[in-house]
């Protein structure tokens, strides 16, 4: 039994499988036309009018399995056949209007939107209209609605998701942060992101069992919220038994980021994070005169998988995490020649799937490589948590961190408002896009206000109490 | 000379840190760091072994915190 956060994300997943176990096979190209229909077989549609339709939109899932459409520099995507074109015509008066005698929505539109018909319902003029919503706010019936898109709701900060000349949604590249949240919210599963199975396949496979090279992979700390039906060192024999030469904490990364970062802090005064990659690029294409405020550093992902090479030349790193963005970030110039892919904890699933390892026969094995404060970045707060514990380290007697943490895009933007102004009250920002950290990643396979507690206790268990002790581990 | 400690995860939870720190000292104290190459890696795959393994060019031994001493005295410091 597998938990899916949605169904959407149960077929994405399902194509990821299919199409991950036909490449370890290298019988790919062979089958690959066959996979919709292994999925849906059979005459009766379940999900779209018909069942053709519904394979041709697994087509395009597959195909976002493989890869995605290269010539798009995005790692998010819309299947357009799989877009409903949901209505965008904003407030409206639904039948559930009374045509009481009161008219509280005529009395509180300042444009005079709203008429009434000759049995007293009322009505919206949509060339006056603002879609302010007060109208509907007053209505004692919730008689009036706001059609808008799920996608476009997901993406209200940005407003990144608009519409092509079809009606279908359509992402404005030179906005998009790769986020992932319109890719959760879409109701249809018609926006997806590309995956890189195929890439990690092709690593391990030409690895030859660790002999040619070896393959690191790098879990994210959120990992601990994941796979909830079994344990975590359960987990990592199953990431080992994919045929990775070990498992590494993305989170001593982040001690050897916070470290360096509250000494960064202290040099400059004042600073942003850097390890949220959907952040960084927010801070870039909508506040580019803040771009200079950001940390120098790389995320822990980058930081940990350069000591790995390093370290070992030749080897190869594939960060396993909760996250969407990391799949933009490990393309850029800076990041890319330390990793090699990335994939998320949904792919993780269908890459064991895809072998049949059912990890809660297996033995525990053992994930233990950083401090409480490494591990804690996945939550929102946590890296605020360590910064203030990295100065307090670092010892200045005239220092203090004074952090904003900003959960979710909102309130990133108010902070950066406020920074543009100079009138940020802290001097610290803790950027992330997702609401209550990487725990809530486009890429993680179960929600919920659990997977910051169940982090937290994992936190809580590891074996370094303080972020200079464990970057003192590393020779 | 190429001194190699693993730090990978069942080292660690062994003391791998503490033999870190501790060949960290011995080198700055003895001035060898112009002539030891000192990495970590993650996994040497000697798990099962009760010590921590390090590899010193090509040789592997597996140390305790407590060893480090002896072992730099009696491997290093005739090469150096």
């Amino acid at each position: 039994m597998r938990i899916f956060d949605t169904k959407t994300q149960y077929l994405q997943y399902r194509a990821m499988m299919e199409v991950s176990k036909a490449a370890w096979k290298g019988t790919l190209q062979e089958e690959v036309l066959d996979i919709p229909r292994r999925i849906v077989p059979g005459n009766v549609p379940t999900m779209r009018c018909c069942v053709y339709k519904e394979r041709a939109v697994l087509a395009e899932r597959v195909k976002l399995a493989m890869g995605g459409d290269k010539s798009n520099p995005n790692v998010i995507e819309v299947i357009k056949i799989a877009c409903d074109e949901c209505p965008i015509s904003g407030y409206e008066v639904t039948d559930s209007c009374r045509g009481c005698l009161a008219h509280r929505c005529m009395e509180v539109c300042k444009k005079d939107a709203i008429t009434l018909d000759s049995k007293q319902r009322a009505h919206i003029d949509k060339t006056k209209c603002i879609d302010c919503g007060l109208c509907a706010k007053v209505c004692p019936y919730s008689a009036i609605r706001n059609h808008t898109r799920p996608c476009e709701n997901a993406c209200s900060v940005i407003k990144a998701i608009g519409m092509d000349e079809d009606m279908a949604a359509d992402i404005d590249n030179d906005k998009c942060i790769a986020c992932g949240a319109c890719m959760y919210q879409c109701p249809f599963g018609a926006i997806m992101s590309k995956s890189f199975l195929l890439d990690a396949i092709d690593i391990i496979k030409g690895s030859e069992n660790n002999s040619k090279y070896r393959v690191y992979a790098i879990v994210a700390p959120a990992i601990a919220s994941q796979f909830k039906y079994a344990k975590l060192g359960q987990v990592i024999s199953g990431i080992k038994a994919l045929g990775f030469h070990t498992v590494v904490e993305a989170a001593l990364g982040a001690d050897m980021v916070a470290a360096s970062e509250a000494k960064e802090l202290i040099e400059k005064g004042i600073l942003t994070s850097s390890c949220c990659p959907a952040f960084v690029d927010y801070v870039h294409k909508s506040f580019p005169k803040l771009v200079d405020y950001i940390s120098h550093n790389l995320s822990p992902m980058a930081t940990i998988a350069k000591y790995i090479k390093e370290n070992d030349p030749g080897a190869k790193t594939i960060f396993i995490g909760p996250c969407n963005a990391k799949k933009a970030e490990f393309q850029k110039p800076e990041v890319a020649p330390y990793v090699d892919c990335v994939v998320t904890f949904v792919e993780l699933q269908a890459l064991l799937d895809s072998k049949d390892l059912d990890i809660t026969t297996m033995e525990e094995d053992v994930l233990d490589n950083a401090s409480y404060f490494g591990r804690i970045f996945a939550r929102s707060g946590g890296l605020s948590d360590a910064i203030v514990q990295g100065v307090k380290e670092i010892g200045d007697p005239d220092f203090v961190a004074k952090p904003v943490t900003c959960d979710g895009i909102a309130e990133c933007r108010k902070a950066l408002l406020m920074l543009a102004r100079n009138k940020l009250n802290g001097n610290f920002i803790e950027g992330m896009a997702c609401e209550g950290g990487c725990v809530n990643g486009a890429g993680i396979l179960t929600r919920g206000d659990k997977n910051r507690i169940d982090l937290d206790k994992h936190s809580k268990t590891s074996q370094e109490k303080t972020i200079t002790e464990s970057v003192s581990q590393l020779p | 000379m190429k001194l190699v400690v693993c730090v990978g995860s069942s080292c660690h939870l062994k003391g791998s840190r503490q033999v870190v720190e501790r060949l960290r000292e011995l080198i700055e104290k003895n001035k060898l760091e112009d002539s030891i190459e000192f990495s970590g890696i993650f996994c040497l795959n000697h798990c099962e072994e009760e010590g921590i393994s390090v590899k010193l060019d090509d040789k592997y031994f597996s140390l305790s915190p407590k060893d480090v001493d002896s072992f730099f005295q009696n491997e290093i410091m005739p090469g150096k």
